[in-house]
């Protein structure tokens, strides 16, 4: 279990230190908490939906670990372009650990990512209730990181350029986003969007966040936690079989 | 004892029109302390045989053993015994020179003091000691082969393999590291596999050779006895009336500088 550490240690190093991406990342949420919290705000509490900027966080939180997540699922696609990726494969390790080291690094680093949006929504006026909320918060924090490493780190073994990668962001990611209730509740939402926010661990994710941070939720909390943790499973599953299966050209 | 055993290798590679056949039913063996070298044209099969062997790749058919440990049953012992040079950078850019063979060690599962007191021995014997903070992004070619090398004798292997490892440098340092090599081949006798397409590395350097050429091994014995065999002057020449062709095309030679330009373009 060395090796599960050693590699996640690199992750979190190369993280730490390119102070660039770690800011670069934050302006996209910034952003939308900005535009959105001041944009939306007043037509939100005046039609009846209470304080947005509390409905948002949450939302927001989801979005910049998702983002984050994907994009450490991308790595893997420079890992492989840089070279790394053999000094891991020819190491007598089994490939399992290898994969696991790379998915706990990056779901490390990204829900630090959303921990840190949250503290920036602080600034917004977003009010914690007591600290009981917090400790389940930064679980579903985890977990969506968690499940969102796994599939970006899944697909990342499936592809051998980043040209393909842009693809699925703009196909997967921004959908993902939109319709899972980040930006606004799914109750109003016509039936075929409903039905595929169902589908979409993200809306349990953000569902998750709202029961533990603002005590409201769509679904309920213990069964988000469930659908969470079972996505994760099965994904690191597809990702080791297809990690394990994986040969260096 | 033969340390290296490989028997009918073959490796296919599915193309768009079907499939490919980089190696053609290959045999040899490596004594323990040969240095062996692997010559023949770009696009010969080097690098694929030398990926099969180290387990990056999984071969189609055929059997290969390291240290008497099957690599496709035993991958992991097989792992153990070997050391790897790439031909292409497989470092961490990131990090430092001392956090690539932190990393490594680990990976091979050595203890913290032996860890400490191994990457200090070799970065010194590649002297890049005092170098050993610094972000490798800033090294340059020769100091990343270098620091390969180092790295892939960290785990004490029995075995060096090294694909092309002085492609793209200069003749100082190519000869630099033919010297760290032969140096560890007499002083620690490790067995060195290694390919190239330079034919006066495998010349000078190895006691054994096999020229491959599209995917099958045309001739293995030692440097002498292959110029007796052909009644040539220079293993060029050799090459030559072995295959019929010069191992310099000039095909090969523009794939030779586009590798150049992608290995440099890499950050």
């Amino acid at each position: 279990m060395k090796a599960v550490y050693i590699l996640w240690l690199r992750q979190i190093k190369r993280y730490w230190r390119s102070k660039s991406r770690m800011i670069g990342s934050l302006t996209q949420p910034l952003l939308f908490l900005l535009a959105f919290s001041f944009g939306f705000g007043p037509i939100f509490q005046k039609a009846g939906g209470g304080n947005y900027i509390e409905f948002l966080t949450p939302g927001i939180v989801g979005m910049s670990i998702l983002f984050t997540a994907i994009f450490s699922g991308v790595e893997l696609i420079w890992d492989k372009q840089f070279g790394f990726i053999k000094e891991t494969f020819v190491a007598p390790v089994p490939r399992y650990q290898i994969i696991l080291g790379r998915i706990l690094g990056g779901a490390t680093v990204s829900s630090f990512q959303g921990f840190l949006v949250f503290l920036i929504s602080l600034l917004f006026g977003f009010k914690i209730t007591n600290f009981f909320s917090l400790f389940f918060g930064f679980i579903f924090m985890f977990l969506i990181a968690f499940a969102f490493t796994s599939l970006g780190t899944a697909i990342a073994s499936a592809l051998d350029d980043i040209q393909g990668f842009q693809l699925i962001m703009n196909f997967l990611v921004m959908p993902t986003f939109l319709f899972s209730g980040a930006i606004f509740p799914l109750n109003n939402l016509p039936e075929f969007l409903k039905f595929i926010a169902q589908f979409n661990p993200l809306s349990y994710g953000v569902d998750g966040l709202r029961w533990a941070l603002i005590s409201n939720s769509h679904f309920d909390g213990i069964f988000d936690l469930f659908v969470l943790f079972g996505v994760s499973v099965v994904l690191v599953g597809i990702a080791t079989y297809i990690f394990s299966k994986m040969e260096v050209k | 004892m033969s340390i290296i055993e490989v028997k009918n290798l073959i490796k296919k590679f599915k193309t768009k029109d079907g499939e490919f056949t980089a190696v053609n039913n290959v045999s040899f063996s490596v004594l323990k302390g040969e240095i062996f070298a692997f010559l023949g044209p770009n696009g010969a099969g080097k690098t694929t045989t030398i990926k099969t062997i180290t387990t990056l790749l999984h071969p189609t058919s055929g059997e290969i053993k390291l240290n008497g440990f099957d690599v496709v049953l035993n991958s992991n012992e097989a792992r153990k015994s070997f050391g790897i040079v790439f031909q292409d950078p497989s470092l961490d850019d990131e990090l430092t020179a001392y956090e690539n063979m932190e990393i490594h060690g680990v990976l091979y599962n050595l203890s913290k003091d032996l860890l400490k007191k191994r990457i200090e021995e070799l970065l010194k014997f590649v002297e890049l000691w005092d170098r050993k903070d610094d972000f490798v992004r800033n090294f340059s070619g020769g100091m990343k082969r270098r620091l390969e090398i180092a790295r892939g004798l960290l785990h004490h292997p029995k075995i060096l393999f090294l694909d092309e490892p002085t492609l793209g440098l200069d003749p100082q340092t190519r000869n630099h590291i033919w010297s760290y090599v032969k140096d560890l081949n007499i002083k620690e006798g490790i067995t060195i596999f290694f390919t190239t397409h330079y034919i006066e590395e495998a010349e000078k350097v190895a006691n054994k050779v096999a020229i491959i050429d599209k995917g099958q091994i045309i001739v293995l014995d030692s440097p002498q006895n292959i110029l007796e065999k052909t009644n040539a002057k220079s293993l060029e020449e050799a090459f030559i009336s072995l295959t019929g062709h010069s191992i310099r095309e000039e095909g090969a030679d523009s794939l030779d500088k586009m590798r150049l330009k992608r290995r440099f373009s890499r950050r």
